[in-house]
């Protein structure tokens, strides 16, 4: 059985992740950086297409301080402002240090291009074209990770248990999908980068690594979650027809450049009637949107797929390629002419405000056990500013890998080999469970992703909730331990998928517990039954595991002090 | 409206190891159109063979560039690849070191344990 040693091991090799290894590794630390699929290719980082927020003020004049404005606005009372204030002020650090590592931020005027988007009160969002900023900066950031020979990458290999011992995370136990074999890691420090929990909804904009495993191992290892009901839900993901080759998140730039209609299933407008002012302009807040979408839907009003219509027929054919270039393109290839035909979308999951409770060292209150990027939990409160993603990826990976290198230097690691028998029971069970028919993880997953669209989604009321509640807690006691995997050693994805699905079981639970706690509507957070804020809950959840259940308490966000940083 | 009759497409997928002789199964799988390949494959192991080895992470945005297989004797990423009613084939890709079904050593040798 492999056994590695390092000082830093991060779970994890999107955006967040090979920041923190970069950062470590200029701290002088040795890193081993995983990942469940190919380093640098899985997580959310390379399917943004979008734009990355930050007050480097080239576009007009800006400052860190109006950006994390505008981030405690979006976020409802509920960011912890210590990481929103290290989320803006350090963001401009990372963009232009990206710039040096060879991202082609696009440029005019000889500086670089920035756009405005929703909710933000500057012209603050970068991008690389055309819609290519997700790959183009996972590209710059895989070529820096490779150049440094203090970092170990390893590929198809998934964690599946935190190692702690008296409050302190000595490393961890993960499952290699080549050849189904256990290996173990032993940590001065270990980075949980493994991103949110789209992938727990059938509903979804990210790639298929999204299970929420980073918020379970947090939680199984003994550190804090916060804020899990906040899950961002994107108003007009793509639905129908079906494209391939492009993010389903797309629409909403062209929906700001061009303007688009959000029409009906008998084509006519509607977000007015549910209280807003749409109008074909960008104008919709995302909750309305996504309220009046599915409202529409529920009274029979939908698109044939349960969605709406995006109209851009009255844009003239220059328009859309001088906004959008070779992606005109693309379309055409999926059949899709937008000066004929409109598209279908409707709400999808697409990111999640809460997440692991860290220090503004991105530290839990596991020593040793530290967060980095979405896994993350407080920065952007009951709602996300469109741009601040990436921009949180890469600080708060930064930040990660620093503190985690420092801490390392004055760490040992006390590792014994009886710390790992739990994970490798758990494995040994499963492998015993070989058959050949019977139902099997992927099946679950499936299920559970209908159950917390169904349940838990952007819409949720309390009766929906318990019964999704009841259902995760009956598939933990009788599916999980139950459900049979094929006899394959190489490249099994049944034991991957078990080991995702134990992991989603956990922070479906975290999520429909705090949604059902929380009886108000504020931002992301939208119950049918409870439509109004109140005031008295301008607090944040935060659930731990005791005695193997999950029980949560109240606290008053973290507040800035006045005068300015209080992270340093 | 959306044509809702049921089509049917089969994949015939090359199983195996490099160390087996390999072996063709087929799978029928409803078509809806402007479905990929890489949806197919995606639906038989929810639904048919969870066996079944496939390497894919970003589903449909062509973005992380693992997917890539011989689809009908070109090489392809099974995302972007359109499925069409009928039989397709589906190999692994010929000039990688095979894993297992279409699973393909596309690893770099230092991302390796």
């Amino acid at each position: 059985m492999p056994n590695l040693t390092t000082d830093v091991l991060i779970v994890g090799a999107g955006g967040a992740g090979m920041y923190a290894a970069i950062a470590a590794a200029r701290k002088g630390a040795s890193v081993l950086l995983l990942d469940k699929s190919l380093v640098g290719r899985g997580g959310a980082t390379v399917m943004a297409q979008m734009t990355v927020a930050a007050a480097i003020g080239q576009q007009e004049p800006d400052d860190w301080t109006i950006h994390f404005e505008d981030t405690l606005k979006a976020g409802r009372g509920l960011c912890n402002e210590e990481l929103s204030a290290l989320l803006c002020e350090e963001g401009p650090k990372r963009i232009l240090e990206m710039e040096q590592w060879g991202t082609r931020w696009a440029r005019e005027n000889g500086h670089i291009k920035q756009e405005m988007a929703p909710g933000h009160s500057r012209r603050r969002c970068c991008y690389v074209d055309f819609l290519n900023t997700g790959p183009a900066v996972a590209a710059t950031l895989r070529r820096k990770v490779g150049e440094i020979s203090e970092i170990r990458r390893i590929s198809n290999v998934t964690i599946i248990e935190i190692v702690t011992k008296d409050g302190r995370a000595l490393g961890a136990v993960g499952l290699n999908v080549l050849d189904g074999e256990v290996v173990t890691f032993q940590a001065k420090a270990v980075i949980l980068a493994a991103g949110g929990l789209t992938k727990l909804y059938a509903r979804n904009s990210a790639s298929a690594n999204m299970g929420g495993e980073a918020y379970a191992l947090a939680l199984w290892a003994g550190a804090e979650l916060v804020d899990m009901e906040f899950v961002q839900f994107f108003p007009i993901g793509h639905l129908a027809p079906r494209l391939v080759g492009m993010d389903p998140i797309m629409w909403d730039p062209f929906r700001y450049k061009l303007g688009g209609k959000l029409l009906n299933g008998q084509f006519e407008e509607f977000v007015d009637r549910y209280g807003g002012t749409d109008f074909g302009q960008y104008t919709a807040t995302r909750d309305l949107a996504s309220y009046a979408i599915l409202k529409e839907a529920e009274a029979g009003r939908g698109s044939p797929h349960g969605g709406a219509y995006l109209d851009f027929r009255h844009i003239p054919e220059n328009q859309l390629r001088a906004a959008f270039g070779p992606v005109i393109d693309r379309l055409l290839l999926n059949g899709i002419d937008l000066t004929k035909t409109p598209v279908e979308v409707g709400p999808m999951a697409h990111y999640h405000m809460g997440g692991v409770r860290v220090n503004n060292h991105m530290e839990t209150r596991i020593n040793g056990l530290y967060a980095a990027g979405e896994a993350v939990g407080g920065a952007n409160g009951a709602n996300r500013l469109s741009g601040n993603a990436i921009t949180e990826a890469f600080v708060f990976g930064e930040r990660a890998g620093s503190s985690a290198a420092e801490a390392a230097q004055h760490l040992h690691v006390d590792w014994e080999p009886k710390l790992a028998a739990a994970a490798f029971e758990r494995l040994n069970a499963l492998r015993s469970r070989q058959s050949s028919d019977g139902v099997r993880p992927v099946a679950l997953q499936a299920e559970l992703q209908n159950l917390m669209w169904e349940n838990a989604g952007p819409f949720r009321t309390g009766a929906k909730l318990a019964a999704a509640l009841a259902r995760i807690q009956q598939m933990q006691r009788d599916d999980l331990p139950n459900v049979t995997v094929t006899d394959e050693t190489v490249y099994n994805l049944d034991l991957l998928d078990w080991c995702e699905l134990r992991a989603m079981l956990t922070t479906a639970e975290t999520v429909v517990r705090s949604a059902l706690a929380r009886n108000e509507s504020r931002g992301a957070h939208q119950r049918e039954d409870f439509p109004d804020s109140n005031e008295s809950m301008l607090k944040n959840q935060v659930v731990e595991l005791r005695k193997g259940e999950i029980v949560s308490h109240w606290t008053a966000p973290v507040q800035l002090h006045p005068g300015g940083k209080s992270h340093g | 409206m959306v044509d809702r009759s049921i089509k049917k497409a089969v994949l015939r997928v090359r199983r195996g190891t490099a160390n087996d002789e390999g072996r063709y199964n087929d799978f029928e799988v409803p078509f809806e159109e402007g479905m990929s390949v890489l949806d197919a494959l995606r639906w038989i192991r929810v639904n048919l063979d969870s066996s079944l080895a496939i390497r894919y992470s970003c589903i449909n945005a062509n973005a992380c560039k693992t997917c890539m297989a011989l689809v009908n004797g070109e090489v392809e990423y099974t995302c972007i690849a359109k499925l069409t009613p009928g039989i397709i084939t589906v190999e692994p890709l010929p000039k990688r070191p095979l894993i297992r079904d279409l699973v393909t050593d596309t690893v770099p040798e230092e991302e390796k344990l």
